[in-house]
């Protein structure tokens, strides 16, 4: 509106946030109590190592592998993860003939309840952008050497589906427990820019 | 809608850069940014789709300068005022407030 006198917002992020935090919690939007338990989930208990237990079981369940692939939401919710940012899943397998890769072109849709928050990489404008046209030189610079006659599969994320890989498990781990084989499984090897068991 | 978040393809953004043991949030703004969204989110003033409309309707070159949580920021703040839940001069206010507070 002409003449209008716009104040500026604080240059401070910080002081942003807290002046809209300040205005929620005034207007009975938010509460203080709901906000601190809020972080303290995703800080705490919602993560990648939610997914692993999941990898690993099935690796060493084949029942659970096949209802895994088959319809993945039930059989994660199996093992207690379910809930936001995981209501349709989708599970995508790696093998010696497929390597999959997920992506978010758009944004930043991510399986929360397997892996927790995304990496700032993940949400960044490199990652969104090269993941789709050059994912072979993109799984090199993260150190994943993938042969020419391996087929690569990048799953660009839907506003409703969410992607998880389960990746190889790394051969010589026969013997390994449950436990020990979930402690080879990363983050990155769920999202296809890692193997399980990789340095 | 074809605007500058539809970055799949796009040339000249350089290395993908991953932090090693990066943790959750990076400072504490993010926290209490990361918790507003999710807190008003589940009180269904609006849906995903509309948040996520109000990060795409970002200035191109803010929203390429800007961190993930502070689109969050922008979308928040956006789509709280156009359902009505407060208005420009009460977010004014609110700055105003925390300025004179520091």
């Amino acid at each position: 509106m002409a003449g209008h006198d716009h104040t500026e917002p604080p240059s401070d992020i910080a002081l942003r946030v807290k002046a809209l935090e300040s205005l929620l919690l005034e207007k009975g939007l938010v509460e203080a109590d709901t906000l601190d338990a809020i972080i303290d989930l995703y800080e705490h208990n919602i993560g990648p190592q939610n997914g692993a237990h999941v990898v690993a079981r099935a690796w060493t369940d084949l029942e659970y592998k096949a209802r895994l692939l088959a319809d993945p939401t039930p059989a994660i919710a199996e093992l207690g993860f379910s809930g936001v940012q995981g209501e349709d899943m989708v599970v995508v397998e790696n093998t010696t003939e497929v390597h999959n890769l997920l992506v978010c072109t758009l944004c930043s849709c991510y399986p929360w309840p397997v892996l927790g928050l995304p990496p700032v990489w993940y949400k960044a404008a490199p990652y969104r952008a090269r993941a789709v046209s050059e994912p072979r030189a993109v799984l090199e610079e993260f150190g994943v050497d993938i042969g020419e006659d391996v087929e690569v599969r990048v799953w660009d994320s839907t506003a409703e589906v969410r992607y998880m890989v389960l990746p190889e498990r790394p051969e010589g781990t026969e013997n390994l427990s449950e436990e020990e084989l979930a402690a080879l499984v990363t983050r990155d090897s769920m999202i296809g820019t890692a193997r399980a068991g990789q340095e | 809608m074809n605007g500058i978040h539809d970055l799949g393809g796009m040339h000249g953004m350089g290395p993908v850069d991953p932090e090693t043991q990066e943790p959750v949030f990076h400072d504490q703004w993010e926290r209490r940014m990361f918790a507003l969204l999710m807190s008003t989110f589940a009180g269904g003033i609006y849906n995903v789709d509309e948040f996520r409309h109000a990060t795409e309707r970002m200035a191109p070159a803010e929203y390429l300068t800007t961190s993930y949580y502070e689109h969050w920021l922008h979308s928040l703040e956006r789509v709280m005022m156009e359902k009505g839940q407060f208005d420009r001069a009460e977010l004014e206010a609110a700055w105003a407030m925390v300025a004179e507070a520091t």
